[in-house]
């Protein structure tokens, strides 16, 4: 459904005298089939909107070339406009006018006639649960409200693919539930829809697949499960006092099911192990022996951040 | 045929928001208002005209030019909270023609500024001002012309500078040396020659002699014809540079 292969965009900067050239995309590469959600995963200026906004025909690319439910990007991008709908970060829904004329005009904006533009603002209002606003000014809303109806407009005109550009940033956590509702509707509905998000449990719960993003570059891809499985085995964390910590790194150092073993600074080691069940009951029984006394044990299951810290270097929640 | 209906479509909007808050057309005609009513009466005696008539003949139509110049050049504020609002990249991944997306929103100002042109005339009817239809209606396309020209270039400007605190001075620094020398308050025939010398390159000084001319029923005086051919080049030249604009990628 959307294929792209090398698709580069850099941008420049002033800064006072002299202007730099910040490569935003550097090549990327993605294959997204019909009929999944795919997630754009990396920190605030990884690239991820810079790319939508490519994909959406938004801004021209420097290089790279991508295909689109079937059309071309560099070479058709009005076939494109047709067949994506694409829902901004920012809001896109104008203060004075209520849902329906909002969703009314965007329809016509892609040639369907007013009255089945109508029809279909009312089936939208419906579906989204908004009919009780439709006739109220878009500044009377939710935060909630004005995103579900902001994901409408980006469907209107029943797109192959919708691009949703962090589409739950800034909701309240049951909105943004009820966003997540929204969006794997979308998918039941037959649409491929691709967001982006920095939020580690949307890509995990939400997306069938994710692109890892940094620095302009995809680092990573996979289902969330294949990429958690890629960093191999668990982590255990055992809570001590700095100074038995010492002694317990020596007494556990070079176990046999022992994979790594780092020392925290305020206390406590960090265990890299195949399989945690196994492990713990082992660590156990030696620091007890050794008398060594433990304030905590926690089994830390390898997550998405784990994946990206591997990848990058980087803990997603500092970057 | 597509284009049309786009042109259509944003227009219509436009309209209807315009209509659903009126009260801007009339805070923009407040100003010329105020000029009609508290500076033309110093006219007569100033520039020696025969008649209260007389004066205002030659004030009216500079006023009404000033009207579209400054109407026009203002408009491109409402872009820029478009533009925030995210309303206009909205409308860019859809396939409306990018020429529509601005022709739409020009020809809006465009019938704004006729309203405003009509309410100064008629106020200016109670003064003894005498218009030929035929004439007035050719100095209206006259001011249409130009507002569509300054609105697209508001329009084009402010997609490019993107912030209010950017567009206003740009416009000020603009609009007051070409207000100054197109003879809008005075006719340049008081200036001295240097003065009219400058003032010739200013197609709008060719504007606003034109619809004197016209307000003075002398069609057949070639400023008329001048006067519009200029003014229409530029117009179109403004709408295609502030539709490419509107192509171009606009965050």
């Amino acid at each position: 459904m959307i294929e792209t292969r090398g698709l580069r965009k850099s941008f420049r900067s002033r800064q006072g005298r002299e202007t730099k050239t910040v490569d935003a995309v550097r090549g990327v590469n993605l294959q997204v089939p019909a009929g999944e959600i795919f997630g754009f995963l990396g920190p605030n200026g990884a690239g991820k909107t810079t790319t939508l906004r490519m994909l959406a025909t938004l801004i021209e690319p420097d290089g790279g070339e991508a295909t689109i439910a079937g059309a071309d990007l560099r070479k058709d991008p009005a076939e494109v406009r047709r067949r994506i709908g694409y829902v901004a970060q920012g809001g896109s829904t104008w203060d004075e006018s209520t849902a329906r004329e909002e969703l009314v005009l965007h329809a016509r904006m892609y040639g369907i006639g007013k009255a089945d533009a109508h029809r279909r603002a009312v089936r939208a209002l419906e579906a989204f649960q908004l009919t009780e606003y439709a006739d109220r000014k878009c500044k009377t809303y939710s935060g909630g409200q004005r995103r579900r109806v902001e994901i409408a407009l980006g469907i209107i005109h029943e797109p192959k693919i919708v691009f949703l550009d962090e589409p739950t940033t800034g909701l309240d956590p049951q909105s943004r539930a009820h966003m997540w509702d929204e969006i794997r509707r979308l998918r039941t509905e037959g649409m491929t829809v691709f967001i982006t998000t920095h939020y580690l449990d949307e890509a995990d719960a939400l997306c069938d697949r994710i692109a890892i993003m940094d620095h302009g570059e995809v680092v990573a891809e996979g289902t969330p499960a294949e990429l958690k499985r890629e960093i191999s085995g668990d982590v255990v964390l055992v809570g001590l006092d700095v100074a038995n910590t010492p002694q317990a790194a020596q007494l556990l150092d070079g176990e046999e099911y022992l994979n790594k073993l780092e020392t925290v600074d305020e206390g406590g080691l960090r265990l890299y192990v195949d399989e945690g069940a196994t492990a713990i009951p082992q660590i156990l029984r030696r620091l007890d022996h050794a008398g060594l006394v433990m304030s905590s044990i926690e089994l830390h299951r390898p997550s998405l951040d784990d994946v990206f810290l591997t990848k990058t270097g980087r803990s997603l929640r500092e970057s | 045929m597509k284009f049309a209906r786009d042109t259509w479509l944003i227009f219509q909007r436009q309209l209807q928001l315009l209509l659903r808050n009126p009260v801007w057309v009339f805070v923009g005609v407040f100003q010329p208002v105020m000029y009609l009513l508290l500076f033309a009466p110093l006219l007569k005696p100033a520039l020696n005209a025969p008649t209260q008539a007389a004066a205002y003949k030659i004030f009216v139509p500079g006023l009404l030019v000033l009207l579209a110049i400054f109407g026009g050049l203002f408009q491109g504020f409402g872009l820029i909270a478009e533009l925030r609002a995210g309303v206009i990249e909205r409308s860019r991944v859809t396939p409306i023609s990018r020429l529509a997306l601005l022709l739409g929103r020009s020809l809006r100002d465009v019938v704004s500024l006729i309203v405003q042109a009509v309410i100064i005339t008629l106020l200016a009817l109670l003064f003894d001002l005498r218009v030929f239809i035929g004439d007035l209606l050719l100095a209206y396309l006259m001011l249409a012309l130009i507002a569509l020209m300054t609105s697209a270039v508001s329009y084009g400007v402010a997609l490019k500078v993107k912030s209010e605190d950017a567009l206003a001075p740009l416009m000020n620094t603009v609009a007051q040396p070409v207000l100054l020398l197109s003879g809008i308050l005075l006719p340049l025939t008081f200036a001295p020659g240097w003065l009219q010398g400058v003032a010739e390159w200013n197609p709008f000084s060719w504007a606003v002699d034109g619809t004197r001319a016209l307000f003075a029923g002398d069609l057949a005086n070639e400023k008329v014809w001048q006067g519009l051919a200029i003014i229409a080049v530029l117009a179109a030249a403004g709408v295609f540079w502030a539709a490419r604009q509107f192509a171009r990628s606009v965050r």
